[in-house]
């Protein structure tokens, strides 16, 4: 495949993408293309600036130089919503859910967005049937029915983080991004979820990203590793040979690999 | 249940107080016959509108505006020099129209400017506007009136002089007022409803999420500052079309009665001890704010003159002291409860329904 034909068929693209929080370069010239049907794994120690890549895709924070491409749009200047409506979808590290809100209100306003209905007025959101069967059928998905009633804030941990993967399934956007979707679950709720993300990869049209500290979730899921180190993109490839690279043994393994698996 | 957009009170008791409201507003002009008690009960009417409006805003969306009052005015001022310069029902209609337009215009053109600041900056630009159009109420006299405002008359139909029958119906005479009276009941009516089916729409459910959660509801895709403004607008209208009603009850208006901060404290209160966010708890927060500001007095008068002989009583329940018991009642509510009246009540509902299943 040549290099003029992988900018063609990347669904998301970034440009030298950068940005400064006063002197320092959280994220460094960072140019990537991503691809569908592919689990991308981005990794690194902490504070090499993961969550910060993820944020300047999704626009919660603003580049300071650089660009991001989606769908051949760009998409730089735009807001965080208008991005999400563009097909960008993302699940946080930290749980951000709507916690005084029940879990099927949380899902249901997930799909809602996703189907533009948010400026009727007069009608009832009860009486939206189609809205409400997705609704309940993404709780199934998650295997969240029975907390259906349950306020956000009084389900577990493991649920919360069950309950942002099933916000950004319903959000059908053409980019996945996960960042550590599996953080502070207990042993039988990780394959579940994991299950969801390979089932998202194998659909082959969308694409995937995962901030992953976990080496076995990234040696099963991962089709390809970033490796983030100051900000700047180290190391690039197939898993294994990302892995078995001398600056990525130091960088991420040698000091940060330990506290994450 | 349709008619209350499937938003059930929720408690037994919530639902037994606002039945009895809604049953002792539909009556009060033959169950309490007077003057005093007709004036009372239409206030609490025109407040459950101004408190619905504000709990869409506060309870709602989350949005802390203290510009509430400056839209009553601004619709109790629209029918007020409507009614001076011209009269009938024309006049009273264009008034209102034009209290509405002027503070839906302004809401909207507030929010675009400011929504995007802080929450707290937010707040201080609504006191800013809240302040400048009070003043400009007091000045302006040419067409406000100033301090004193303007005293109009209403339409023969709801004029104090107007009796269409010769005989008493159900014991009561039936007069202007009464009239006017059951004119705003029937406003009152339908715009709660309307506000409550406005939260159980599609569009309120996004409010809740702005609230809850803002910068969650923009990954989904929602831009909050549209629907942040909308929110603002409603609330605004509906906030005018309660001064407009204001102002057609009273046949008067001044800064006082519609623009004061005083009124802005007394809607927050309002909708903090009814329940932030359920609208009911407005419409039992108006009644009982109302209520206490009316009646408090007399009832201290009387307790204090039961208690004559015993030591400090009869000068802890001097009338004048009013507010030092509402400040008690305001104190046990907010204690016991946290959510409000009908927020905590509907709490311990939904937490009964749920505990089977857990």
């Amino acid at each position: 495949m040549g290099a003029a034909m992988e900018a063609n068929a990347a669904v998301l693209r970034t440009e030298a993408l950068s940005v400064r929080f006063g002197g320092e370069v959280a994220v460094d010239r960072v140019s990537a293309a991503f691809f569908p049907g592919t689990l991308t794994a981005i990794v690194g120690p902490n504070g090499a600036g993961k969550t910060t890549f993820f944020n300047l895709i999704s626009g919660q924070i603003r580049a300071s130089a650089g660009e991001v491409w989606l769908k051949d749009e760009r998409i730089t200047p735009l807001s965080v919503p208008a991005r999400a409506r563009r097909g960008l979808g993302r699940a946080f590290q930290l749980t951000n859910l709507f916690p005084g809100l029940t879990v099927l209100e949380n899902i249901r306003l997930a799909v809602q967005a996703e189907a533009r209905r948010d400026f009727r007025l007069l009608s009832l959101a009860a009486d939206h049937h189609d809205l409400n069967a997705r609704s309940a059928e993404l709780l199934e998905t998650v295997g969240l029915n029975s907390r259906a009633a349950f306020p956000a804030s009084a389900l577990s941990h493991g649920d919360q983080r069950k309950l942002e993967v099933a916000l950004l399934l319903a959000m059908r956007p053409d980019v996945f991004m996960f960042d550590e979707p599996t953080a502070g679950m207990s042993v039988d709720e990780v394959p579940p979820v994991l299950a969801l993300i390979a089932a998202i990869k194998r659909a082959r049209d969308k694409v995937v990203l995962l901030v992953e500290h976990k080496m076995d979730v990234i040696r099963t899921l991962a089709d390809r590793v970033i490796v983030l180190h100051q900000g700047r993109m180290v190391a690039d490839g197939a898993p294994e040979a990302v892995m078995a690279l001398p600056i990525v043994q130091d960088a991420y393994l040698g000091r940060a690999g330990g506290d994450g698996v | 249940m349709r008619l209350l957009s499937q938003d059930r009170p929720g408690h037994w008791l919530l639902a037994i107080l606002l039945a009895a409201i809604l049953l002792a507003l539909a009556g009060a002009p033959f169950l309490l016959p007077g003057t005093k008690a007709l004036a009372v009960a239409a206030r609490i009417l025109i407040f459950i509108v101004l408190a619905a409006s504000y709990d869409l805003l506060l309870g709602y969306t989350g949005i802390v505006s203290f510009a509430q009052t400056t839209f009553f005015g601004l619709g109790a001022y629209g029918v007020a020099i409507a009614l001076t310069g011209g009269s009938g029902w024309l006049a009273l209609i264009l008034g209102a129209a034009a209290g509405i337009a002027v503070s839906v215009a302004l809401a909207l053109a507030m929010a675009l400017l400011s929504l995007r600041v802080r929450a707290i900056f937010f707040s201080m630009i609504t006191l800013a506007l809240a302040r400048f159009v009070q003043v400009l109420a007091s000045e302006w006299r040419g067409l406000t009136g100033g301090e004193d405002g303007l005293t109009f008359s209403v339409p023969r139909l709801i004029a104090p002089g107007f009796h269409p029958f010769a005989a008493p119906i159900l014991g009561l005479r039936i007069t202007g007022p009464v009239i006017a009276y059951y004119l705003i009941f029937a406003v009152t009516l339908a715009a709660f409803l309307i506000l409550l089916r406005i939260v159980n729409s599609p569009f309120g459910r996004v409010l809740q999420a702005i609230r809850e959660n803002p910068f969650r509801a923009e990954a989904l895709g929602y831009r909050t500052i549209v629907h942040r403004a909308l929110a603002s607008v409603l609330a605004a209208g509906f906030a005018a079309l309660a001064g407009a009603m204001m102002a057609m009850q009273l046949r008067y208006t001044n800064p006082d009665t519609t623009l004061s901060f005083s009124l802005m404290i007394d809607i927050l209160l309002m909708v903090v001890i009814g329940g932030m966010g359920t609208l009911y708890g407005a419409a039992l927060g108006a009644t009982v704010m109302v209520m206490a500001q009316y009646y408090l007095q007399p009832l201290l008068a009387a307790l204090a003159a039961a208690a004559q002989g015993i030591v400090l009583l009869p000068a802890l329940l001097d009338p004048e002291r009013w507010l030092l018991w509402l400040g008690l009642i305001f104190v046990l509510v907010v204690t016991f409860f946290p959510a409000g009246i009908a927020g905590s009540l509907r709490a311990r509902a939904n937490a009964a329904a749920r505990a089977p299943r857990t």
